[in-house]
């Protein structure tokens, strides 16, 4: 299964990144033949939405679970749509997380780190989850 | 006739400025357009007697036509449409109404409904008409609630603009079309070095600059020589005086107590409306 | 690492000078001004600059006109009123792609444009990272992002362990931008009716973030009334209130001079109200 890993640096041994929009590189391991595949998020060029445009462009890369630190409402729902797990609030290293995940140690979380600051998406189908605004 | 006040940030007096021209005036229009800490309504409290939700165009996905191909989320330059598998989200927040993504939908799936970010005021004190509106906590675009406050400004007479801080788009958005701009400062090496950026925007917009200078005697004399080297006229020298500082913190403006700055706003008025 | 930023409604509030004061009292800092579009701290700090960095924001489009057939659909479409005769205005392009998408004969290139700097710069008070929007941009609080990364690299690589970030001014994206995952923020507030009523904006921006605010109250004996109300403020909302600075003239005098008022004159009234802050800060952090 294929895992995406917020990560500051370009190496398994980086610390993860805390923000997972702006994070500058993803970290996306292949936990069954633990390959690992190095990307700068393209995500970091956008103004606005780059927690969206980094969900859209993991899973088109066929990933299935994300680690990161937080996590905004509008990834938050991207990701829920896209039925990619997230598992937040971890601080360590990529390796680490990855151990971690393989060992079934990390929680999947149920509701976005950071608080909306701009409301979160509509969905269209049945399936994908948007939330209210929050005030 | 339009004239805009502004400065490079607030806190140089930008509003009292605003406020000084419209208490001059025999009538006047007061468009606080600084839509994130509008500060007019406070000096002025004038008498609501409208209020109007300011809304912006975003799309909405209709499922039974959409096909999820993700046209629209490729093309959206703002991340505001998310397209997998077999669902497609909107973030409207991050819309910029540019209605590409109806123009790229081949299964004519999206269609435009308003959304609101903000809301207008419209209210009078005395013979000023204020006009002020107040983004939304959270929202990220001030420039439609700058429109529509300007939009409700009729036409003629006085109107003065109180320019939001800063020198990004929201301050190109309300100096855009005005006849006159004043442009607010102290004699800082802060206020210099704000001056100089605000008058690089409003220069880029073609409208004809003045420049007040308020705690005049606090700081030294670089501000005037940048406005002799780059022709900016001073129009006016505010000196730094507790008194006026008091009066502001309690929320009275100092031509009302001081009447010899009355005198000196309504002159100033008359200055730019005959020569402009 | 603890990260503060440093806040206030409007500018002008005494923020940056205050900045200024901080970094100077404290050794062991990365300095981050976050006031991208009206900076002002380096003209108190002095930085040196080391290393350049272009900021790309939206793209912009720019219409060939030796492909334009003159067929006026872009002008028709664009939502933003860009195109005039054939030509767009890079002040009102928005960067949204429409008149690349539907013009028929592909005359329209779709450009990076740079929007700003950012700088890493040195200091005689630590390093420091700033930005310069170019005037009349978007100010997304992406560039207040690249500031912020750059400052917390820093950070990591030097062992240091506090970044003070010299906030934006308002509520907007990038005061946004500029609170993300932080530790605390520092709401400067000058004793005004609407000094008051932009603390309370300021606070609701920060519990709408989850944010710890203290309050600094600037310049507090011009006018006594309005400083116990703010007192009672956030006595109600239970904010701590990190020192009231008097009014004090050296505090222009210094930034004249291009210095903070701590170096300035360190026994000067707000200078000893400063350093009380700074240790209550240390205290709080354990910095
Ligand atoms: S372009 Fe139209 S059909 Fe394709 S995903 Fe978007 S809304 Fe659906
Ligand atoms: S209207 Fe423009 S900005 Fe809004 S969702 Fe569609 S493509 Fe994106």
């Amino acid at each position: 299964m294929k895992v995406a890993v917020s990560s500051t640096g370009n190496k398994l041994e980086s610390m993860i990144e805390q923000r997972f929009g702006r994070s500058p590189y993803f970290i996306i391991i292949d936990t069954d033949t633990m390959e690992s595949e190095i990307v700068s998020n393209i995500g970091t060029g956008y103004a606005h939405g780059a927690g969206v445009g980094a969900s859209q462009f993991l899973a088109s890369k066929g990933v299935k679970a994300v680690i990161t630190g937080n996590l905004g409402p509008n990834a938050y729902g991207a990701l829920r749509a896209a039925k990619i797990n997230a598992y937040t609030n971890f601080s360590g290293t990529v390796i680490d997380a990855i151990e971690k995940f393989k060992n079934n140690e990390l929680k999947e979380f149920s509701s976005p780190t950071v608080p909306s600051h701009t409301g979160t998406g509509n969905t269209v189908s049945g399936r994908g989850q948007g939330r209210g605004r929050m005030r | 006739m339009k004239i805009a006040v502004a400065s490079g940030k607030g806190g140089t007096g930008k509003t009292s400025v605003a406020v000084g021209l419209a208490l001059a005036a025999e009538k006047s229009q007061l468009l606080d357009c600084d839509v994130e800490e509008p500060n007019i309504h406070i000096l002025l409290k004038p008498n609501i007697l409208e209020t109007e939700k300011v809304e912006v165009q975003v799309p909405r996905i209709d499922d039974l036509k959409c096909n999820y191909c993700g046209d629209c989320a490729k093309f959206c330059q703002f991340n505001a449409l998310f397209v997998v598998g077999d669902t497609a989200m909107v973030f409207p927040n991050l819309c910029h109404s540019c209605e590409g993504c109806i123009e790229v939908c081949k299964q004519n799936a999206i269609v435009y409904e308003p959304r609101c970010i903000g809301e207008i005021f419209i209210g009078k004190k005395d013979e000023i008409d204020v006009i002020y509106g107040l983004l939304d906590i959270g929202e990220a675009l001030a420039v439609p609630i700058i429109s529509a406050i300007k939009k409700k400004s009729i036409g003629e007479g006085i109107i003065i603009l109180d320019a939001p801080p800063g020198t990004a788009c929201p301050l190109a958005e309300t100096v855009k079309d005005v006849d006159y701009c004043i442009l607010v400062t102290e004699p800082t090496p802060f206020g210099l070095h704000d001056l100089e950026i605000a008058v690089e925007v409003v220069n880029q917009l073609g409208v004809p600059i003045g420049v007040i200078v308020n705690f005049a005697g606090v700081g030294n004399d670089e501000v005037y020589k940048y406005c002799k080297e780059k022709n900016l006229p001073i129009l006016m020298e505010i000196p730094f005086d507790r008194k006026i500082a008091e009066l502001y913190s309690n929320g009275i403006h100092f031509s009302l107590e001081m009447l010899e700055w009355k005198k000196n706003f309504s002159r100033l008025l008359k200055k730019i409306c005959e020569v402009y | 690492m603890i990260q503060i930023t440093i806040i206030s409604g409007k500018g002008g509030t005494g923020k940056t000078s205050l900045t200024a004061s901080l970094v100077a009292l404290s050794n062991n800092t990365v300095i981050a001004d976050c006031d991208v579009d009206a900076s002002n701290l380096h003209l108190l700090l002095n930085p040196e600059i080391s290393e350049t960095i272009e900021f790309k924001g939206l793209k912009l489009a720019v219409i060939d006109q030796l492909k334009c057939i003159n067929c006026g659909l872009c002008m028709e479409k664009c939502r933003f009123d860009a195109i005039k005769d054939y030509v767009v205005n890079s002040n009102s392009c928005e960067g949204c792609g429409l008149c690349v998408y539907i013009c028929p004969v592909k005359a329209i290139d779709f450009i990076d444009r740079v929007c700003g700097y950012a700088y890493i710069s040195d200091t005689d008070f630590g390093p420091m990272v700033h930005a310069r929007l170019n005037p009349g941009m978007e100010n997304s609080g992406k560039l207040v992002t690249l500031v912020r990364q750059k400052a917390t690299e820093i950070a990591e690589n030097n062992n240091k362990n506090l970044v003070l970030i010299d906030g934006p001014p308002g509520i907007g994206c990038p005061v946004i931008a500029s609170l993300a995952s932080i530790n605390a923020a520092i709401i400067v507030v000058e004793p005004t009716l609407s000094g008051i009523h932009d603390l309370e904006r300021a606070i609701s921006l920060t519990n709408h973030f989850n944010i710890i605010p203290l309050v600094c109250i600037n310049k507090y004996d011009i006018n006594n009334a309005n400083t116990d109300a703010i007192r009672s403020l956030c006595l109600e909302k239970d904010i701590n209130i990190l020192g009231l600075i008097p009014f004090d003239n050296k505090v222009t005098k210094a930034m004249v001079e291009a210095k903070s008022v701590i170096k300035y004159d360190p026994n000067s009234p707000a200078s000893i109200e400063i350093k009380k802050i700074w240790s209550k800060l240390n205290d709080i952090f354990n910095i």
